[in-house]
């Protein structure tokens, strides 16, 4: 198909919904385009027309789920705008990190099995809304580093602890599940 | 059929207006149809006035297959040949199923998904559900006084690809067109939304007769988006019945009963638990065959005790989706309540305790899901009224992977996410100079395939020969707007490609679907050809429809020489249509369809565009 090499189809993510290409990024404005946008070209608004229409509508409205998801994440949006940039954030190659981080990090996932061991529910809570709040710094410190400093470095050092911050929050979350079970 | 039809005034005299559309939930216990009728959705009766058709079929010795009330009040009769609750067996293998051991059938365990000796035959639960679909599309096409356009089935959200595709599949063999499979809370939250204007985070809470779905969705502007959904694809209303059941075993101290005995005093547990709905206590009586008496009483003490393991097992799911969004209880602004089983009182006040409010229950939570679905289909069938436009953002319930080395799953597309979607990962090879990949792709949320469910598996051959782990292999998932599951394989080197519509590998294949509707399995009176052919000049129909639409609006966007190739394929289509040569039709309707590919993607791009131009200028600037 020809379709996805036209010129809209083929445009970044902030361009698809028309928003500044840059971490900062007002939430609702990108709901709101979300929904204009999905509501054009979704599946279920062509589903009483033509193959071709209907074929065309599922890859759009996918592209638009796709470009949505990339940028609501904080963390997949600030990888994205790495790569419009330029800078790879080396996730795979480069490990390093302060060794505080790592330390703070091994603790709490220690911390993690022995409350799912013990079935302590509420300890997994707690650790649930401060991981949140971390991760919620974090977030503003990305905006920081890549929209005021231009420190792209720095940026992808924050990349690359969010992952693992992510990756302990879903741990956390894994445990709170097995203990309401 | 007998009875001449008369169509309601003004409802057959323009059929390319309106189209006939229904809405159909197919449920383990019950299932209704309900269509859009003057813009109100309605349920739509038997002759009796009964809404309610019972998921029940009985396949008679002399072959004659009765549906609903018939059927049902065979079950004590002829147990084994009664079939009840055979959505609990859609997409399942014996394995899946629970209580398999007190249930009165002859079970074949074929791979993949179990299959039922009947007197007439060994059944698959595709055909018997194929079978309760036919009766309601027989029953609204006789209300409607046509043919139908389409239908919107429902389906638990928590459905897998297994259970969806056989739901479909079904469908088909009851000679409906899909045009959408609907999630079921969804289809509630869609009656409850439009009726009552509702904005804000809600929570749909739906126990069927033997499903449980809980989903989280926001509500705004006309957009319905499923934040996330979870449950239990095999818990439900039965299960209470089950529980009762095993009570009433236990209490009269009975030894292994008969099939008859078992379903008798199935039917005594079912009519106690509704009957506790309204009252104190519930008396059970039944005289078994073996001449003992069984006189009890069940108090709703005894039945809050004996279910409440039952109703915990709900609250985990709602937590984890709650979760999934993001969300805490106090967030909720609403609780819909869907399906029968929602009417016992412990459920309510279980689900009130947990959000901290009083459920909503103004719909009819036994029609509430049909409705949905009717006035989806209304809208996909493209009979939109001013001002009547909503959309519906749903999600896949269960994550998607591959198995890579070491019966790891490899998880693709994440649940919660919202369809259609796609994602692409690149696997690599592990010995050197492998030619083949064996490609198996899972659902499920577990680290080990094994804890998975297997949903298909296929090859990609003609690999070159190269080092382990040098060769590029990109798969990617796609799944459409009815949660269903595409798979692409492509070595990144050569090209090569390999692709599976992921049918599961007990999924009925289009061949076999066609051999049974050829058989005239489930409408034997009619005639197989003349319906395709029917079918084909709808479609052709409304192709032609569409493309004058899109041409009335969008001309401008062709070149003289473009336009007149469109018009030299609607003239071509329109030449052959109404003659009888069915693969002429299709072949120009393929024609059509090539010839305006480039004009629809011209035309999406102009209304993307058009949604950017609305945007002030100054949100623009960075």
């Amino acid at each position: 198909m020809t379709i996805f090499d036209l010129e809209h189809f083929s445009s970044d993510h902030f361009a698809l919904f028309g928003l500044p290409r840059r971490q900062a990024l007002d939430e609702l404005d990108l709901e709101r385009m979300y929904r204009e946008i999905q509501t054009k070209v979704h599946p279920d608004k062509h589903a009483h027309l033509a193959d071709a229409e209907k074929r065309l509508a599922m890859q759009w409205a996918t592209k638009v789920n796709e470009a949505y998801l990339t940028l609501k994440s904080p963390l997949k949006r600030a990888e994205y705008v790495l790569k419009l940039l330029g800078h790879d954030p080396q996730i795979e190659r480069n490990t390093a990190m302060p060794a505080d981080f790592l330390m703070q990090q091994m603790e709490l996932r220690e911390a993690v099995v022995e409350c799912r061991a013990g079935g302590d529910g509420g300890a997994l809570d707690r650790m649930h809304r401060q991981m949140k709040k971390e991760m919620a710094g974090q977030h503003q410190a990305l905006v920081v580093a890549l929209d005021e400093q231009k420190d792209y470095a720095r940026g992808a050092e924050i990349v690359r602890q969010l992952m693992f911050q992510e990756k302990l929050l879903h741990e956390i979350d894994e445990a709170l599940q097995a203990v309401e079970a | 059929m007998a009875l001449l039809q008369i169509s309601e005034p003004g409802q057959s005299a323009a059929p390319h207006e309106h189209r006939l559309a229904v809405g159909i939930d197919l449920g383990t216990t019950n299932s209704l149809v309900a269509t859009v009728r003057s813009g109100l959705a309605v349920v739509l009766s038997d002759e009796m006035g009964r809404p309610l058709l019972p998921s029940v079929v009985h396949y008679g010795a002399e072959g004659a297959t009765e549906v609903g009330y018939g059927a049902q009040a065979r079950q004590s009769v002829d147990p084994r040949n009664t079939v009840v609750s055979v959505k609990r067996f859609m997409g399942r293998g014996r394995a899946d199923i629970a209580h398999i051991e007190s249930m009165p059938y002859d079970f074949e365990d074929s791979p993949g998904m179990v299959k039922l000796r009947t007197v007439q035959g060994v059944k698959s639960p595709v055909e018997i559900s194929a079978d309760i679909l036919a009766a309601l599309r027989i029953r609204a096409e006789a209300a409607l006084g046509g043919q139908l356009t389409g239908a919107v089935i429902t389906v638990p959200a928590y459905f897998d690809d297994a259970q969806r595709q056989a739901t479909k599949d079904a469908a088909r063999l009851a000679g409906l067109n899909v045009l959408r499979l609907l999630n079921e809370p969804t289809a509630a939250a869609i009656a409850y939304g439009l009726d009552n204007g509702a904005e804000g985070i809600y929570a749909v809470y739906d126990l069927g007769g033997g499903t449980f779905d809980i989903s989280i969705l926001k509500l705004s502007k006309g957009v319905f988006q499923v934040l996330a959904t979870g449950g239990d694809s095999a818990l439900g209303g039965d299960d209470f019945d089950h529980r009762v059941f095993c009570w009433i075993i236990e209490q009269a101290k009975l030894t292994p009963v008969s099939p008859h005995d078992a379903r008798l005093l199935q039917t005594r547990a079912r009519e106690a638990k509704e009957y506790l709905t309204l009252h104190g206590e519930a008396p059970i009586n039944a005289k078994l065959s073996t001449n003992e008496f069984v006189d009890l009483k069940l108090t709703s003490e005894v039945f809050n005790e004996i279910s409440k393991t039952l109703v915990q097992k709900t609250l985990g799911p709602t937590r984890k989706a709650l979760r999934d969004a993001g969300l805490a209880p106090e967030d909720v602004k609403g609780v819909v309540m869907v399906g029968g089983a929602t009417r016992m009182p412990q459920i309510q006040k279980a689900v009130g305790d947990y959000f901290g409010q009083q459920p909503l229950n103004n719909l009819d939570p036994d029609k509430v899901v049909a409705l949905g679905a009717a006035i989806q289909a209304n809208l996909l069938a493209g009979n939109r009224a001013a001002g009547d436009d909503w959309l519906l953002l749903d999600v896949i319930p269960l994550s998607l992977g591959m198995e890579t080395m070491g019966g790891l799953t490899e998880k693709i597309i994440p649940r919660n996410s919202t369809i259609p979607v796609a994602r692409a990962q690149e696997f690599t090879t592990f010995k050197d100079g492998q030619s083949a990949m064996a490609l198996h792709v899972v659902q499920g949320e577990r680290e080990l395939v094994s804890d998975c469910r297997s949903l298909a598996r296929f090859e990609l051959r003609g690999i070159p020969p190269m080092v382990a782990g040098a060769a590029r292999i990109r798969v990617t998932f796609q799944v459409d707007a009815d949660g269903l599951l595409s798979v692409t394989a492509r070595e990144q080197i050569t090209g090569h490609e390999a692709r599976i519509e992921v049918k599961p590998s007990y999924g009925l294949t289009d061949d076999e679907v066609a051999a049974m509707l050829k058989d005239g399995f489930s409408h034997a009176s009619d005639d197989a050809f003349r319906r395709a052919l029917r079918e084909a000049q709808v479609e052709a129909q409304r192709l032609i429809e569409a493309v004058q639409s899109a041409l009335k609006d969008d001309a401008p966007l062709l070149s003289t020489l473009e336009r007149a190739h469109i018009d030299a394929c609607v003239a071509k289509l329109q030449a052959v249509m109404m003659g009888d040569d069915r693969r002429a039709i299709d072949g120009a309707m393929d024609g059509l369809n090539k010839a305006t590919a480039e004009f629809a993607a011209r035309r999406m791009n102009q209304s993307v565009q058009r949604a950017l131009a609305g945007k002030n200028v100054s949100e623009l600037e960075s």
